[in-house]
């Protein structure tokens, strides 16, 4: 039986690369709905600090996160010795999609 | 090192849910302050904090957990009782330090020292396997991309860099080749920069040789290099104190020695000299 993937979005704090717009709407999406959801205030932070939240983050069962460019998501994990696994991760990236789209990729068409 | 304190916003048996705008506010409230928070149903044994309208005594905590009631409380007031719980904690504070720095992609990178040779700075080192490694993120100095720049395999990301490839986005062909063209970083930002800049400096000597030039070398320098940051991006400040091509070379030659001691100590079969210090590796 497949596992349902966890949802974690990245606020991207402490910079304006993700289009505010894009977030604030993706994470009133994920407010609005039934879902469980883990946000982190700026991934590029914890990974800079070796936190160990990202263990927990890469750690627990298939994953979709919300975020930024896929590459640079992967190898921030990996900085901080908490490397993603090879299936089952799904990185949407809020500096090129529009927050619809990204939305429904985590909501899974969930209200 | 202490990690970022876990806030969870319980909504599970025991507490009332928040209404949809005041959930959004809460959140969003914690996250411009720099917190992590998970809304959730269950409480793990990770939660240092759980916020919620409890009701019927709440959920059982974990031991180390504390419980704040927020029924009544703006998000501003939320914000500020999770300071508090986090101090009491010795959670992780925030800085002032915006988290630039960079992040390499070892599906990409070579091992070919040139960013740890480069870096002014000491932000590169190399780990006991002698790979290279980030391993001291704040000393980078913000918004200064140029070791993206000399790394000939754009292997080098910032992920709050406004352009790609830099940012993570995918690199393409054409980016590989416009870094294959840098033959090296002496090419890049050493040999050919001052190369010129030297024989612009001595053609401004020879048209005014009557005046000592050399406030106008300098600014001629300035220029130059204003133009080249601009190009790539480079602030003035790291700009002006860039490695010249011969200090370039020295620091590779001195890396070189540093792995190649490193090599021959890992292979000495009863060495039981500690391993190098962080220090010693950072070139
Ligand atoms: S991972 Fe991407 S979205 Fe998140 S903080 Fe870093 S740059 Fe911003
Ligand atoms: S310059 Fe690029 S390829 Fe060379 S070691 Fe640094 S990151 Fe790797």
């Amino acid at each position: 039986m497949s596992e349902t993937p966890r949802i974690v979005y990245c606020n991207c704090t402490y910079a304006k690369v993700v289009p505010p717009e894009v977030k604030g709407e993706v994470l009133r999406r994920l407010c609005a709905s039934g879902a469980e959801f883990e946000a982190v205030a700026d991934l590029c932070d914890l990974s800079a600090r070796n936190d160990p939240a990202l263990k927990r983050l890469a750690g627990g069962g298939p994953v979709k996160i919300a975020a930024c460019f896929p590459r640079a998501v992967k190898w921030l994990f990996h900085a901080a010795q908490a490397p993603l696994p090879k299936e089952g991760v799904e990185i949407l990236n809020m500096r090129e999609r529009s927050a619809d789209d990204v939305s429904r990729a985590l909501l899974g068409g969930a209200p | 090192m202490s990690g970022a304190l876990r806030i969870v916003l319980y909504e599970g048996p025991g507490a009332v849910p928040l209404a949809e705008e005041e959930r959004f506010q809460t959140m969003a409230a914690l996250l411009n302050g720099g917190f992590e928070v998970a809304r959730t149903r269950v409480v793990d044994a990770a939660a240092q904090l759980v916020l919620g309208k409890f009701e019927n005594g709440g959920p059982a905590l974990p031991a180390a957990a504390q419980r704040r009631d927020i029924s009544g409380l703006e998000p501003a007031q939320v914000v500020e009782s999770a300071r508090e719980t986090r101090d009491q904690a010795g959670a992780r504070k925030l800085e002032a330090w915006k988290p630039w720095f960079p992040v390499i992609d070892y599906d990409r990178c070579t091992n070919c020292m040139q960013c740890l040779t480069f870096c002014l700075f000491d932000v590169y080192g190399v780990d006991q396997q002698q790979k290279i490694t980030v391993q001291n993120e704040s000393n980078c100095k913000t918004d200064c991309p140029a070791c993206s720049r000399v790394c000939p395999e754009v292997a080098i990301l910032f992920p709050k860099y406004k352009n790609g490839p830099i940012n993570g986005d995918v690199v393409k062909q054409e980016d590989v080749q416009r870094e294959a063209m840098k033959v090296d970083i002496s090419a890049l930002l050493g040999g050919d920069l001052y190369g010129s800049l030297r024989s612009r400096q001595a053609d401004a000597r020879k048209r005014f040789s009557t005046e000592r030039d050399e406030s106008k070398a300098l600014l001629e320098r300035k220029r130059c290099l204003k133009e080249l940051g601009k190009q790539l991006d480079i602030p003035d400040e790291v700009l002006m104190s860039l490695p010249s091509a011969e200090d370039i070379s020295e620091r590779a030659e001195r890396a070189k020695a540093k792995l190649a001691q490193r090599q021959a100590r890992s292979q000495t079969v009863k060495d039981t000299r500690p391993a190098p210090s962080d220090k010693e590796w950072g070139i």
